[in-house]
This record gives C-alpha cells, structure tokens and sequence, in this order.
C-alpha cells in the first residue's frame, strides 16, 4: 500500500510537469491554432534564467517570477516577429517554425551556459509528510498544488473572461474578429507570453529533480503533447487530468506490470492514447466540433 | 450629412485591379445599396471600406480618412462590417459571439439589454443560445452574424450577401429583421446584395457597380424595373 501511494503521489508530481507545457501547449493551440513545438526549449530557457538569477543572489520565488515575466516578454516577442510571418500560411510551415525554434533555443542555452548538468534549488523542501498513513514527499505534493493552480487559472481565463473570450475569437477566425475591433495582433502577443509564463513554471518544476540541461524537457514535450492529444485541445481541465493519469499510469505499469518495467514503460501512455483516439477522437474532454453543411 | 464618402476608390489584388475608382455616399441614417454581377468589385469596396484590402483614393468616415487604417481600429470607429460567408465564430456559442460583439463596450448593462434586443429582432436565436455557432443553420449564422455586428452599436453596417445561401422565405425573414434594425436604431448601412428586389427593400438608393466602376447611381424608386439593372446582374 505505502508502495502504490508513493509511486501514485510521485505519477500525478511528474504528470503535472507534463500537464504544465501541456497547458501551454493548449493556450497557443486556443490563441493562434498552433501546436508549438519549441515550448519545452522555450521552458528550459526560462529554467536558466531563474538559475542564473538564483547564482547571483536572487531569492528562489523572486527569480522564479522574473523567469516568468522574461518568457511572457519572450514569448510575445516570438510571436511578433517570428511566427507572425507563418500565421496566416500553411499551418504545417508555422510548425516545422517552431520544430526550428526548439533546436535554436535549445542551441542557445547550451552554447550560454554548456550541455553540463547544473543542479537548480527545489521550491519545496526535500522532506516528506505522513499520508493516509504513508509518506509521501512534499515535492511531489507542491508540484501538483502549483498544477491545479494554474489549471483553475486558466479555465477561469478562458470560460470567464472578456481576454479569454477575445484570444478565443481571434484563434478561430482572426479577420472576423478585428471586425468587433479586436486588437488582433496584441491578443496573439498576449497567448504566446501567457504560454510561455506557464512554460517557465514547469522549467522551474521539474529543474532540481532531472537537473538543468538544455534537453531537460526534450521527453516532457513528447508526453505533453500526449496529453494535449489525449485531454482534447480545447480543455485545459482535461489535458491536466490527461497529463496526471500518463504519469500515474508509467509509474504504476512500470513496477507492478513485470514485462514492461523501467525500459518499456514509455511506451504505455501511447498504447493509451492509440485505443483513446479510436474510441473517442476528439479526446477524453474535448468538445466535439460539429460543422453543419 | 454625409457619414461616409467614398471618392474615387482604386484597389487590386496583386496585379489584378478590382476597383477603378468607385465613389459612394452614405447619408447619415441612409441605406445605399451596392448592385452588380458577380466580381464587380462589391466586396471588394466593403473591403476597402473595413481596411482588409488595401485602396487607394478617398474614403472619409464622419469627416476621418479612414483609408488603410487597421481594421479594428475602423471597427472602433463605429463601423461593421458583416462579411461574405458570415464569418460567424464557430466554436464559440451564439451568445459568446454576440459579446464577443460587444468586445470594445464598457457598459455592461448596456450589452445585456442589446442582448436581449438581438434575441427579440432574432428570436430562433434564442433557444440555440448555448449553442456553437457551428451547429446553426445557414439562416441562423445570418442573423447570429448581423446580431454581432450590431452588438458593437455601430453607426455604420456593412452587410455582405446576406441572402447568399438561404432559401428564399429565409432570406426575407433576414431583411425583415435587418429593416426592422434600421427603423429602430437608425444605423446607417452600405448593402451588397445579389437579390435586387430584396435590396430594394432595405435601400433608399443604390449604385451599380460594373468592372469596378460605377455605372448608374440612383434612388431605389428610380432604378427599380430598369433595364441596366437587370443587364448588370446578367452580366451583359
């Protein structure tokens, strides 16, 4: 029992990380119809800077947010001058774009601070706490709290306010909705630097326990793109909770399903998500588009 | 009052010229109605009107040259345009289109009671309210689309092809509706319309339009039953 809850506990701490660039994933998706490739390069980024900050004396929150406002500036400003030119053209273009822009962040990061491990401070403490009787460590607890913040967060953005509506209407017909007077450029800046703010938390999530390097995330976009598919792009509820069941699901496998142990256990949020699509294609939680003719 | 004054309009896609110098007046509180066959450069005036084709020549809003501004910032000014095709957002439900309408108001009564008014000038929309405006029919695309525009309490609409598509006895519900707006709210329209009669209708006055060019401007009582008017929708 202790076993089960530990490795549950430490499955939903690993999924959130993926649900976190899963949830930015999705608010670039919502904003601009784009899967962007390049948001776990752009998270590692984000991670660096927050280390850098911390190296020079800056307290860990405080570095952590400044990382985030970086990404928002950073994200903004990709969206400006690069994915700009590609937005109103073939959407496979934007997103080889990006595929360009994961390697080129990637590059850079291991060009300014080497391909080297560098060890970042945890947020939490490395204790544990006494669960149901089992215990459990408060990493894994915070890392999920913070999670379920920034999912509520951002439902809220989307379902309940006049900018969520507006990145909305933009992402679904940009011309049309200039023709209510949407700032349409600004609200595609203003997706793009969310995005990339909440891509930032995740760098700074999951740092300490991988290690920063510039491929830190490499892994944890495949699964979080997994999740996007898996939860359906339009629901930031269900990518999350997507994102949890694939962490909880390879820990679990991984130990208590012998043939597939540590080696194989990547490969069973994919054999998920092969009998999801052909059960449910639009996803476990998204909305299913109907389109008279 | 003149409210919007086109002069001499000039636009072309790539290397294709659609409009040649196309004027219109809008009288404040007017309808003008914008005839011709099909590539005429209807759309295309409309178009050069909301900023999403590039003109050249004059186009004066309220007195505000308002040629190559971006097009939100035209909407701001008070124009809407609905666009050929509707231009409805599908995955977001009828009344989240409707306040997406309202996105420049800060008066949060005010939109709630137009709300209301745009249920009451289009009442199949109210029982798809929760709907997505891509489960709507054709016709209720129409209205959801005329209801949005007039959600941002413009002084101006611009309607595009709003009968294209719909059967018949929808497309007079549609401009039953839509005149029923211009007595009660006094909005002034530009109409690019196919159906001659149904523009009629609605417009004090038109201009027909012919490869970019106006070619016979009048009132409505004028040019109904002429010839030019059907030869220009002919083709001819």
């Amino acid at each position: 029992m202790g076993t089960f809850v530990q490795l549950v506990v430490d499955g939903l701490s690993t999924g959130s990380v993926y649900a976190a660039i899963a949830l930015a994933i999705v608010l670039v998706n919502q904003a601009t119809g784009l899967i962007n490739f390049a948001q776990g390069g752009m998270a590692v980024l984000a991670a660096y800077v927050a280390w850098w900050l911390t190296n020079h004396g800056v307290p860990l929150v405080l570095a952590i947010l400044a990382s985030m406002a970086f990404s928002f500036v950073l994200g903004a400003v990709v969206e400006r001058w690069l994915m700009r030119r590609f937005e109103r053209g073939d959407p496979d273009t934007a997103v080889v774009v990006t595929i360009g822009l994961l390697t080129l962040i990637t590059g850079i990061s291991g060009w300014l601070w080497t391909y080297n491990n560098q060890q970042f401070p945890s947020l939490f403490p490395l204790d544990t706490v006494s669960l149901l009787g089992v215990s459990v460590s408060i990493r894994s607890i915070g890392t999920t709290l913070v999670i379920v913040v920034a999912m509520v967060l951002l439902q809220a953005l989307f379902a309940g306010t006049k900018l969520g509506l507006a990145l909305r209407a933009v992402a679904i017909n940009p011309e049309s909705a200039a023709f209510s007077g949407l700032p349409v450029g600004r609200l595609l800046m203003v997706g793009w630097g969310l995005a990339a703010a909440i891509g930032a938390v995740a760098g700074a999530l999951v740092a300490p326990q991988l290690t920063l390097t510039p491929g830190m995330l490499d892994n944890a976009l495949v699964y979080a793109l997994a999740a996007v598919i898996l939860g359906g792009l339009t629901s930031p509820v269900g990518v999350v909770v997507a994102a949890w069941l694939i962490g909880v699901l390879e820990n679990l496998a991984a130990v208590y399903v012998p043939f597939i142990g540590f080696d194989l256990k990547v490969a069973v949020p994919f054999i998920l998500i092969f009998v999801v699509l052909v059960v449910r294609p639009q996803g476990l939680f998204g909305r299913k588009t109907v389109v008279r003719v | 009052m003149t409210l919007l004054e086109l002069a001499d309009v000039t636009a072309s896609y790539g290397p294709v010229q659609v409009l040649e110098g196309v004027s219109l007046s809008v009288p404040e509180n007017g309808a003008v109605g914008i005839l011709g066959a099909n590539g005429a450069g209807k759309t295309t005036t409309l178009r050069a009107i909301s900023g999403t084709v590039r003109a050249s020549g004059r186009i004066l809003f309220d007195g505000t040259d308002i040629r190559g501004m971006r097009p939100d910032r035209v909407a701001a000014l008070g124009i809407a345009h609905v666009p050929e095709g509707r231009g409805t957002l599908g995955d977001l439900t009828v009344r989240e289109n409707l306040r997406v309408g309202a996105y420049l108001r800060k008066d949060a009564k005010g939109v709630a009671t137009d709300i209301d008014y745009c249920l009451d000038l289009f009442p199949n929309l109210q029982d798809r309210i929760r709907s997505n405006a891509s489960a709507l029919s054709g016709g209720e695309q129409q209205m959801l689309a005329v209801g949005r525009a007039i959600m941002s309490k413009p002084r101006l609409l611009l309607l595009d092809e709003a009968s294209l598509g719909l059967a018949p006895s929808t497309a007079k519900d549609v401009y039953d509706a839509i005149r029923r707006l211009r007595t009660e709210s006094g909005i002034a329209m530009v109409v690019v319309e196919q159906n001659a009669n149904l523009a009629f209708s609605l417009v004090d006055s038109a201009t027909v339009l012919e490869t970019g060019r106006n070619v016979l401007t009048g009132t409505s009582a004028e040019l109904r039953g002429m010839d030019e008017i059907r030869r220009a929708y002919l083709g001819g």
